[in-house]
């Protein structure tokens, strides 16, 4: 290992490109993305971040990018060779890609990277993410208010830390405006298949759910929605024209301050590894404008819930809380602490079914 | 008008020239596509086909050359078996997948144990699991004579969600926080598909492969069972005749691809994928089918098909970063050499000829 | 768990539209292969359909316009299988998955620009007073025009194969080109027209769900559709009633699990994901364990190269 790593370092070294870029150079900051940038959601949200550095730096930045990059060994070549074209600068922005950022960070002393929604670091590799289960919190406390069925439906891809999560939060803000609010949550084993997120969302619409909500990639379910004329909420992107009636708001992936934010840091020199769990605060995670459907009371107590959950003065798990089974897991007033949220493989009381296992 | 008149034997001098033909058409064609995107056409086509081999960082590339295209060649040689008999087992992916589910099962079971012989045991086991699953198919059509297309297609899709099971469940990494995906056997050398020579790209698996290639070519000319195969595939009856039992090699052909699929499976998830996730699989099993054909099911045609894929693969990645061509334009481009490789072929086995009446 | 929340009218009548696109698709293959010919270039064919349609649907605000640009888009794509197997002879399964693989791309290039766009929206079909009845109004007569066309396709298909003259000589392509080529029929004329003619069905599945059934634009759409219409043929035993049995029963057993879910069934996620491709395989073995019937309907000359040698 040793052997390969000091080739690399000597061939990036010989060719000048191991330091950030002189003065009169660009900076050349990669993006490595899980879907293609079309795909209205997860991708196409981080290449907006990636378009917003080229408008913020101009001609002091060079931004390339792979779309589609399967996770695993395919990553970990399209991560040498950007690394080796000479970018200074590379965000991978799935979690998949966690173990190949290590491996190629390893190898590439000189290049830094950045690391969406993973948990391991390096002295050049950074990690983020976005505290989206703040969003979830806010469409909670929409639905518990607009439902008529008192029936929320809930399209989930896997039962993954991040989806519980949401579900968790979804449901404690809806139950606490509307106690006899139900959850009714379809796992639909897939990120991104519209057809299948299509029937869900009508499955669930047929057995009364008159709300929806959605942990997958694609806007299918929406699109349903406004056809059926019932409500949904966007999902990582404004989703506002698949359903300029049926969306109530939308949680938005905001990566653009974030991107902003690192690639200054590199071309100020001040760049260091760091863990960022950004939310409504910083703005990664935001809300799309409330809909007019929402009634002004409602909108008004949306709005305060934003804003405490921004200024810290509520957080989106504060006891008492049980967990699923009865078990005390928040005592009165106590918050959850990051740790226990980003393993989170629980039900919190009150929600029907069980986890997958 | 022009028509096609069978040629006694294969044209020896076709058979070598039709691939470059089809190459150097698709570099055309490929051009104008480029073109018409808005890139320069040249560029394109020596960042796909040149940088790869010759540019100044090919000593990385040219191993990724080899890890790309192993299991490509590793499947592609254990389907052209069955092919050349007219058994068709286009379930290689879901092969591939339960290998490597039960090669790295295998592995996480001695987790943390240091030994020597958990790596062989793991090959063992990615080998049995890949020929397990092909093997319903095949005892499915021994007994009872049910489509082996459909069903070893149909258990790709069963084996994508055994996938995401286990990366969800039973081989979930205990110190991941939760998330899907298994350890990663990158950091734990008993179990490690390392490289043999480093720097080469050189693991296991691409050793596996070529390997496999001798043993391929030996067992089609120099074996009785090669000769039963291709005699199968001429004409099954007059195989019945020679003494071929059609069961016996439905088992040996689906079960042999079904092994080496797996083994492929396992030398990607413990080398260079590093653990079991919900989207492991690429797609190896559905390309292989395509270079068993572009290798004419012969073991060195699909030794060089194989790279050829893998390049077009690495140079492919490499136009899109560095000329910004859209990841479709490059599947585009691959469709499109297919289509001319397959369609050139034509030259090697027949010989175009005028004719005066229009005949249809 | 509420069960009594699913209303298996409504159930039915989803069904119905979840299986649409595949119904398309596979009775379009099943002619396809009625001729001899097996082409696996489905799914490249639909996603193709999906784009070519959306983009024309938007552009002329016309959703019968759409319908028919995924149709021609659908087979002009198949005609290149077409070309290539027929004269150029080669081999139908490689080319078949070079087909999807350049369908993928070719459909994700042309809808660059039509991603995050709503297409027109199509009219339905609500039959007057039939719509209105109690139980069948939901079931039968409140569909998009596209669930009845499909319906027409099938018995279109059913009655040609079996009682025009046009079906047999189809039959006899597909049964024995040799003799089909003594008689003097034009073997790849035929394998063209049937070609294409899939190809145009598939166009018109993956249109379905781009224009109707999502209704949008995402590359990749069709997510593995083309290969669930392949498995629906064989497990009609290449007969056209059987074909729609087949994706009802698949679109079927795809919804049941979602329902099954939304009312608060607990199962196994991924076992449940697995069920339609599993059940699939269990109806493959017992049609074939019943020995005869299935081989009697399959096309002897399926997949294998025709070369007029006289």
């Amino acid at each position: 290992m040793n052997h390969i790593r000091s080739i690399l370092a000597a061939a990036a070294l010989s060719l000048g490109l191991a330091a950030p870029a002189a003065a009169q150079d660009p900076l050349k900051v990669g993006f490595v993305y899980v879907g293609p940038i079309g795909d209205f959601g997860w991708s196409y949200q981080h290449d907006q971040g990636r378009l917003a550095v080229e408008e913020e730096f101009g001609d002091n930045v060079e931004t390339v990018y792979q779309e589609s990059v399967p996770e695993g060994a395919d990553a970990e070549r399209v991560l040498t060779q950007m690394a080796l074209s000479g970018t200074d600068l590379i965000f991978t922005t799935s979690f998949g890609y966690m173990d190949p950022t290590l491996n190629v960070a390893k190898k590439f002393p000189n290049v830094k990277f950045e690391h969406a929604t993973g948990y391991k670091r390096a002295p050049n590799v950074s990690t983020y993410s976005g505290r989206f289960y703040e969003g979830r919190t806010v469409l909670g406390h929409i639905a518990g208010h607009m439902t008529k069925t008192n029936k929320i439906g809930y399209i989930a891809s896997f039962p993954i830390p991040e989806v519980v999560r949401g579900i968790n939060a979804a449901y404690l803000a809806a139950k606490a405006v509307n106690p006899d609010v139900k959850f009714s949550v379809v796992w639909v084993s897939t990120w991104f298949d519209p057809a299948k997120e299509a029937d869900a969302a009508n499955a669930l619409i047929d057995q009364g759910a008159d709300v929806l909500m959605q942990h997958t990639d694609s806007p299918a379910a929406m699109t349903i929605a406004e056809d059926k004329g019932i409500y949904a909420f966007g999902q990582a992107s404004d989703m506002e024209r698949f359903g300029p009636n049926a969306q109530l708001t939308a949680i938005v992936d905001n990566w653009n301050p974030y991107y902003i934010e690192r690639v200054h840091a590199v071309l100020e020199g001040t760049w260091e590894s760091q863990d960022s769990w950004h939310g409504l605060a910083e703005g990664m995670t935001q809300m799309a404008p409330l809909s007019d459907a929402i009634p002004d009371d409602v909108k008004a107590s949306t709005q305060e819930i934003i804003d405490k959950l921004a200024s810290g003065e509520m957080h989106s798990f504060e006891g008492p809380i049980n967990r699923q089974d009865g078990s005390a897991w928040l005592a009165e007033g106590e918050r959850a602490e990051d740790g226990t949220l980003l393993g989170m493989d629980f039900y919190v009381e009150g929600i029907e079914g069980s986890l997958p296992k | 008008m022009l028509r096609l008149e069978k040629r006694p034997v294969p044209s020896r001098f076709w058979t070598i020239m039709t691939p470059v033909v089809a190459v150097v058409a698709t570099m055309v064609a490929g051009g104008l596509l480029f073109a018409f995107l808005g890139k320069d056409p040249v560029a394109a086509i020596r960042t796909i086909f040149w940088d790869p081999i010759f540019s100044e960082f090919a000593w990385y590339y040219r191993a990724q050359l080899l890890v790309k295209a192993a299991p490509l060649i590793l499947i592609a040689l254990g389907l052209s078996l069955g092919f050349r008999a007219g058994i068709w087992n286009i379930g290689a992916e879901g092969q591939y997948i339960v290998g490597a589910i039960t090669g790295a099962a295998v592995g996480l079971a001695f987790y943390p144990l240091d030994a020597w012989y958990i790596f062989p045991l793991m090959i063992l086991a990615g080998a049995l699991g890949g020929w397990a699953w092909a093997m319903i198919p095949a005892l499915l059509k021994i007994r009872f004579g049910t489509n082996e297309i459909l069903v070893s297609l149909m258990l790709v899709y069963v084996a994508e969600q055994l996938l995401a099971k286990m990366s969800l469940g039973l081989l979930k990494n205990p110190d991941g926080h939760g998330f899907p995906g298994s350890r990663n056997f990158q950091e734990y050398p008993s179990a490690h598909n390392v490289e043999l020579i480093e720097g080469t790209g050189m693991h296991g698996g691409v050793l596996a492969g070529f390997i496999a290639v001798i043993a391929a070519y030996v067992l089609l000319n120099r074996h009785i069972l090669g000769y039963q195969i291709r005699l199968t595939g001429q004409s099954a009856r007059a195989a019945r005749f020679a003494g071929v039992r059609p069961k016996l090699l439905v088992a040996f052909c689906l079960g042999t691809s079904g092994a080496l699929a797996g083994l492929a499976g396992l030398f990607e998830v413990a080398g260079p994928a590093g653990q079991i996730t919900i989207d492991f699989n690429v797609g190896y099993g559905f390309t292989a089918i395509i270079v068993a054909f572009l290798g004419r099911l012969h073991p060195v045609g699909i030794l060089l098909a194989g790279l050829l894929m893998a390049l077009t693969y690495v140079g492919g990645e490499i136009a899109q970063a560095n000329l910004r061509l859209p990841a479709a334009a490059i599947q585009a481009f691959q469709g499109m050499l297919l289509f001319f490789l397959l369609g050139f072929d034509v030259l090697a086995n027949y010989r175009i000829r005028p004719i005066k009446r229009e005949v249809a | 768990m509420d069960l009594s929340a699913i209303n298996p009218l409504v159930l039915i009548a989803s069904l119905m539209v979840a299986a649409t696109p595949i119904l398309l698709a596979a009775i379009g293959e099943l002619v396809v292969e009625k001729s001899g010919v097996l082409n696996l270039g489905v799914e490249g064919m639909m996603i193709t359909g999906a784009i070519c349609g959306f983009a024309i649907a938007v552009e002329s605000s016309s959703p019968w316009l759409g319908l028919l640009a995924a149709a021609g888009g659908g087979a002009l794509l198949a005609l290149v299988f077409g070309v290539l197997t027929q004269f150029f002879l080669s081999n139908q399964v490689a080319t078949g998955l070079a087909l999807t693989l350049f369908g993928l791309g070719l459909s994700a290039l042309l809808g660059q620009g039509y991603a995050g766009i709503k297409p027109p929206p199509s009219p339905r079909l609500d039959v007057p007073f039939l719509a209105d009845l109690p139980v069948l109004g939901r079931v039968l007569f409140q569909h998009d025009y596209m669930v009845y066309i499909s319906i027409l396709i099938v018995a279109c298909v059913w009655a040609v194969l079996k009682y025009t003259r046009a079906g047999l000589i189809l039959r006899a392509v597909g049964e024995s080109h040799d003799a089909a080529h003594a008689l003097g029929y034009k073997v790849v004329r035929i394998r063209l027209m049937a070609i294409a003619f899939g190809g145009a069905c598939a166009g018109l599945g993956g249109a379905y769900l781009s224009l109707i059934r999502v209704p949008q634009w995402t590359e990749g759409m069709t997510a593995g559709a083309g290969w669930i219409a392949l498995a629906i043929v064989v497990f009609a035993s290449w007969r056209p009633w059987g074909v729609l049995l087949g994706a009802y029963l698949f679109g079927g057993v795809t919804v049941l699990q979602l329902n099954l879910q939304a009312a608060g069934l607990e199962l196994p996620v991924e076992y449940l994901s697995m069920a339609p491709y599993l059940i699939t395989i269990l109806v493959l073995v017992i049609m074939s364990a019943d020995r005869g019937r299935a081989a009697l309907n399959a096309p002897a000359a399926l997949g294998k190269i025709f070369h007029a040698s006289s």
